[in-house]
């Protein structure tokens, strides 16, 4: 599905070794160091033989569990880009670990504005110079970041019932809020 | 206290707004009528399905893919069989191919007539409401004859379809295909020359080319600003290429070449379902995978060992070998992948959702700085939003 003839042969032209190329069962990705990302995703977006022009995804995945995963980086991040001249799809994967940032591509696609969000919003990964790095999906003061693997599906505190706090509810004898309120 | 220098008016849309199409937020700048600055809120819908999809064996987890986008349940769960096939090296047979094809594209038709009808009816003229929904009507029985369920049909399985197709489908397929033509004349009639409609929308928040591109927007947005990619003509699935059909295309990017874009796309979609619907070839419906794809309904209720297949397939699934595949589909809005990753267990490591509208909704903002209040309405009509699948 990715990587014809074409972009492997520009690509090694172009970078030599900075990439490695793995294979999960069909798919192909190139896997480069984040130092040299940007450098490589530019080249595709404007070499004239490849212009990969359109950022179809970016996403993140947690490799923490993952048996091919063991001894890298905990987290993945995914970028998908796509050629209308070619009519491919190439897989680009940058590996971090926790806390550790990934210079933003959102200079080159307006789109990976939004795409960086969630994948911070959703793992905790920040993205060098970020115009706008906020939450996206969840609220601003969430706490945790949902689609990492130690995050319950429930979420947390989901056996815990809601606790009714009687103090701070208005009482007919005016204390609780109401008499913050009158004292205020 | 109003800062001194501050000249601008904030003004909060939504997210109880009747024309967000769901629970969007954008808070507006403005310069007297003019926007300056919009920044959309999103996520009161999340209900964090990847998150939950990561719960389920791959057969569950084809349920919460009808939940993305509502208006468009069996394209979802095309694009999401399809990545799960690739996964599996799975080969749909002809006749379940050209099943698929037809059911998709009246779900596009049925989805482009909601957005029709509620677009037009955003910007004013609401007879059209009432037209397009008769139609969409007519759609809605020919599927749920065909899968029981009118909105969430989960009727595109791993593998190929839920069950053969009645007896009525075919008649009923055949007379829509017939009709429709006439009622998308009369659709026409209504708006295309219409004065009114052509004031409200023509140069209205448009999107350049290279905005377009940039900012990654699929479907008939990006098609409307000139930009030519279908995934069912760039990468085919599921026997498109079979199929003799145009792609229509826009040149401005302004909400009437939206609008244009898509009444002629459900013109084309009744030409595919009229070709498929003509040479469906017969045969199963299923690949032939005993180990993937559930055994028959009717295999079920008379046999032993179907019987004990179906529960040991839908309670502890199937394993797919470790590995990556992304699989798209052209859904209405855009291009809406799945990106699964297996860890060789029986429910998915990774369910990615490449979902359109999130992405197309991106690009609102760009279009709607610059112009007036009254078109930001317009502006996200056009877009064709669905906030299901947004916030996911």
């Amino acid at each position: 599905m990715s990587g014809s003839g074409v972009t492997h042969t520009r690509l090694g032209d172009a970078f030599g070794a900075v990439f490695a190329i793995e294979r999960a069962g069909s798919q192909e990705a190139f896997i480069v160091g984040k130092e040299r990302l940007r450098d490589v995703l530019s080249f595709l977006k404007g070499d004239e033989s490849l212009l990969y022009v359109m950022m179809t995804d970016l996403f993140a995945v947690d490799l923490s569990g993952l048996q091919a995963g063991a001894g890298k980086p905990r987290f993945e991040v995914v970028y998908l880009l796509n050629s209308l001249k070619l009519k491919e799809r190439i897989v680009v994967k940058v590996r971090v670990n926790e806390g550790e940032a990934v210079p933003t591509v959102s200079d080159l696609w307006r789109a990976a504005e939004w795409l960086e969000r969630e994948a911070y919003d959703m793992f905790g990964i920040p993205f060098e110079n970020h115009p706008d790095l906020r939450r996206i999906l969840m609220v601003e003061d969430f706490d945790g970041y949902p689609l990492r693997k130690d995050f319950p599906t429930e979420g947390y505190g989901f056996e815990e019932p809601f606790k009714v706090d009687l103090e701070s509810e208005s009482t007919p004898d005016g204390s609780g809020a109401a008499s913050k309120k009158a004292g205020r | 206290m109003i800062a001194e220098d501050r000249k601008y008016m904030t003004i909060n849309m939504g997210p109880q707004h009747p024309a967000t199409h769901g629970v969007l937020r954008i808070l507006l700048e403005l310069d007297g009528e003019i926007i300056v600055k919009a920044t959309p809120f999103i996520g009161y819908l999340h209900r964090g399905v990847e998150k939950l999809a990561e719960a389920r064996t791959y057969h569950q987890a084809l349920t919460l893919t009808d939940r993305l986008d509502y208006t468009n349940g069996l394209s979802n769960n095309l694009a999401y069989c399809l990545a799960c096939e690739r996964l599996c090296g799975l080969e749909v047979p002809k006749r379940g191919q050209y099943l698929r094809v037809i059911l998709a594209e009246l779900q596009r038709i049925a989805a482009h007539l909601i957005w029709i009808g509620t677009h037009a009816l955003d910007i004013g003229a609401m007879t059209l409401l009432f037209y397009a929904f008769r139609e969409r009507e007519t759609i809605l029985d020919i599927v749920e004859e065909v899968t029981g369920a009118r909105l969430t049909p989960s009727f595109i399985r791993i593998g190929g379809l839920a069950k053969e197709m009645p007896p009525k489908f075919e008649g009923m397929v055949k007379a829509f295909v017939k009709d429709f033509p006439r009622r998308v004349d009369e659709y026409e009639t209504l708006l295309t020359e219409n004065i009114i409609w052509r004031k409200r929308t023509k140069n209205v928040a448009p999107l350049s080319k290279e905005d377009a591109l940039s900012y990654g927007v699929t479907g008939p947005v990006l098609r409307a600003s000139g930009v030519y990619y279908d995934v069912r003509k760039a990468y085919p699935y599921s026997s498109y290429e079979d199929f003799d059909f145009e792609v229509p295309m826009g040149e401005a990017g302004d909400v009437f070449d939206r609008y244009d874009v898509r009444v002629r796309e459900m013109r084309q979609s009744n030409r595919i379902i009229g070709q498929a619907i003509e040479r469906l070839p017969d045969g199963p419906i299923c690949a032939d995978a005993p180990e993937i794809v559930p055994p028959a309904k009717d295999d079920v209720e008379h046999d032993m060992a179907a019987l004990i297949r179906h529960f040991k397939l839908m309670e502890e699934g199937f394993r797919p070998a470790c590995g990556e595949a992304y699989g798209a589909v052209e859904s209405p809005k855009g291009e809406l992948g799945f990106y699964l990753v297996s860890d060789g267990t029986a429910k998915p490591f990774r369910f990615r959702i490449r979902p359109p509208s999130f992405i197309n909704l991106g690009a609102v903002p760009k279009m709607i700085e610059g112009q007036m209040i009254a078109d930001v309405i317009a502006a996200i009509g056009s877009v064709d939003i669905v906030l299901g699948e947004i916030d996911r």
